[in-house]
């Protein structure tokens, strides 16, 4: 545990709140920034996707995580920013216009679909967005002159002036400062007005309300910063693997992301970044553990999958509170040592249910 | 010129009449009471105040202004604020956050300023902090400031509440039952507060009470309600010993007696 003196207010809006904090992120900046010269190829590749699922997974956290609106439909806007970008980047516009172009498409489309449907809340909400990717999806199937369809779209590698991200390790780079800016502006948001507000809806709609928030249009906002956030990965995505077709943008890639907010802890950007690598690193591990399981079972069609959903179920039924409150957890443990017991965190719920009525 | 005013308030839901006819003036500067048995329609009336129920009949008029026809959210704006009988507190965010959270009609900033957290956002939160920690010595709510809502106990979640509608820094200040569920001591704070509320900070007050004992040690004048009809209104000491309003309360435990 830590006291600090409050000298002025300005200490509370920090970015960091303590100067040690400060350090342990420069600290992990400059390791990310050291990460790839010990790593092969492949690895690097894993911790681009890390980056850029994670870009995605903020922006989801956004909507889902701080103003409480689930959202099965976010692989069109990671779609919208894909070929947002790819085609712009084909027909000659540099990327450094082009990412931004893709996210704020991706944006606009996200208040166009959001402003409609905002008044849904829970599954209702979920259905609609998930009609929502349908049609994106359909869309990009359909408009074969703009998109070509089935076939795919050949994406050029970024470019920044001279400098072309061709390589492995220079794309992870890209990745990570785009991670590192998008951290900042979703922390920079969250501790101003607009941050609180949308928490305010998640928390409580009719309180928000009374206190002259208009749902409607934050919940707006959320849907559009979140859609922002998501086409830039898209952007990224696109031009890491340099071919896209209406196949990478299924359901199934708005279900991982759903996923990897709700693994990573809800209401915590963290969470997101936790997430994004649970995700990816995941099928990794069981891979690599997959040699020391016993014969009959290494030879299983179907084990993958099967563990990882497994182990899915098995973070949400020990953890609810995802993988940041895991840590956080584990960071109170070492805080508090010699004073830890094991219900510190039990004592806290039997507390809240003493409450008079 | 009146400074709140109902007029002719009627709301039925599905053919139950919670509210009929009723009409009550709030004089600047007063604190004011409406009490009634349970099912009476008094927060009824308060969410009618609030436009989350559209009338069916009747308006309100706040500085002689019709406002039954607008937003939700612009009742805040324009001056009203409200706690809620089973309290709406934002409750995954801390003491300090709500009180700033009361604030939030008072946001110039946008949120391209937000996003790159421009020196006037820098400003405007070291401003929102000082009005808070107005709030946090006015409640005594220092030992709770950076705590979770979620966490406190019933007693300080309410007076949290309190302070987030005077964050609001209203005209007018719409508590339902904030005696409900405070035992004794919390109680006798509550009513001092209410007075300086009143006296010091020059809001008014229009408040729901069951708690006979406190109606009549705060308000200036009560409105009795039954059954969606007004009973009687005038000075506390005339509504609170009319036949009508012991006989409506008669059998419950906290009627005057
Ligand atoms: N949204 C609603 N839908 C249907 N009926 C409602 C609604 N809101 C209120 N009512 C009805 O209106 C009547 C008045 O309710 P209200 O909540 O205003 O009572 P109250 O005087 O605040 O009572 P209490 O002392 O129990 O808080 C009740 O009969 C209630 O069932
Ligand atoms: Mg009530």
């Amino acid at each position: 545990m830590r006291f600090i003196m409050k000298t002025d207010y300005y200490q509370d809006i920090r970015l960091f709140k303590y100067r040690s904090t400060f350090f342990w992120y420069l600290a992990l900046v400059i390791g990310c920034l050291m990460l790839p010269l010990g790593l092969d190829e492949y690895l690097i590749s894993q911790l681009t996707f890390i980056c850029m699922y994670a870009v995605a997974a903020v922006g989801l956290m956004l909507l889902t995580g701080y103003t409480g609106q689930v959202s099965m439909g976010h692989a069109a806007f990671f779609a919208i920013g894909s070929y947002t970008s790819a085609i712009l980047t084909a027909k000659g516009v540099p990327f450094l216009a082009a990412l931004p172009a893709a996210g704020l498409l991706a944006g606009l489309v996200g208040i166009v679909i959001g402003r409609p449907i905002l008044h849904l809340s829970g599954l209702y909400l979920a259905i609609a967005t998930m009609g929502f990717a349908f049609i994106v999806d359909e869309i990009l199937v359909r408009w074969e002159s703009m998109t070509r369809g089935n076939m795919g779209y050949y994406v050029d590698p970024a470019a920044i002036g001279p400098l072309v991200f061709d390589s492995e390790i220079r794309f992870y780079y890209l990745a990570l400062v785009v991670l590192i800016l998008t951290l900042l502006a979703a922390r920079n948001i969250l501790r101003s007005p607009t941050g609180r507000a949308m928490i305010a809806i998640r928390d409580s709609e009719v309180a928000a309300e009374a206190m002259g928030i208009n749902p409607a249009k934050f919940k707006t906002m959320a849907f559009a910063v979140s859609a922002f956030f998501t086409g830039i990965a898209g952007s990224l995505y696109a031009h890491k693997i340099f071919f896209i077709n209406p196949e990478s943008y299924t359901i199934f890639l708005s279900i991982e992301l759903l996923a990897m907010v709700i693994i990573g802890g809800l209401g915590s950007l963290h969470g997101a970044v936790f997430g994004a690598a649970f995700f990816i690193f995941l099928p990794q591990f069981i891979v690599m553990t997959k040699d020391y399981l016993p014969q009959y079972l290494q030879n299983q069609t179907g084990l993958q999958p099967a563990l990882f959903g497994l182990l899915i179920i098995l973070v949400m039924l020990f953890e609810p509170l995802g993988i940041y409150g895991r840590w956080l957890k584990t960071k109170f443990y070492f805080e508090m040592f010699p004073l830890y017991r094991k219900d510190s965190f039990k004592r806290e719920k039997k507390y809240q249910k003493a409450e008079r009525r | 010129m009146s400074f709140f005013r109902a007029e002719d308030i009627t709301i039925s839901f599905g053919g139950i009449r919670a509210l009929s006819q009723v009409g009550f003036e709030v004089r600047q500067g007063e604190i004011f009471a409406i009490i009634g048995p349970n099912g009476a329609g008094k927060t009824t009336i308060f969410n009618c105040i609030n436009r989350f129920y559209d009338l069916d009949e009747g308006a309100f008029f706040l500085e002689d202004k019709d406002i039954s026809r607008i937003k939700p959210h612009e009742v805040a704006e324009i001056g009203i604020a409200r706690t809620f009988q089973n309290i709406e507190l934002f409750k995954n965010t801390t003491v300090l956050d709500n009180l700033i959270l009361g604030q939030h009609r008072s946001r110039r900033s946008n949120l391209f300023t937000e996003t790159l957290f421009t020196p006037f956002v820098r400003k405007q939160e070291i401003r929102g902090r000082e009005k808070a920690e107005e709030i946090i010595d006015f409640l005594e709510l220092e030992a709770y400031r950076e705590q979770r809502v979620i966490n406190l106990p019933y007693g300080v979640q309410k007076t949290v509440e309190l302070g987030r509608a005077l964050a609001m820094e209203p005209k007018l200040l719409l508590l339902d039952e904030p005696s409900s569920g405070l035992n004794v001591e919390e109680a006798e704070d509550l009513s001092f507060w209410m007075n300086d509320i009143k006296e010091e900070l020059g809001i008014t007050i229009l408040l729901v009470e069951h708690n006979m004992r406190f109606v009549q040690q705060v308000s200036d004048r009560v409105l009795a309600l039954d059954f969606g009809e007004v009973i009687t209104q005038g000075s506390s000491q005339d509504v609170l010993n009319h036949p009508e309003v012991m006989k409506a309360y008669l059998g419950e435990e906290d009627a005057v007696a």
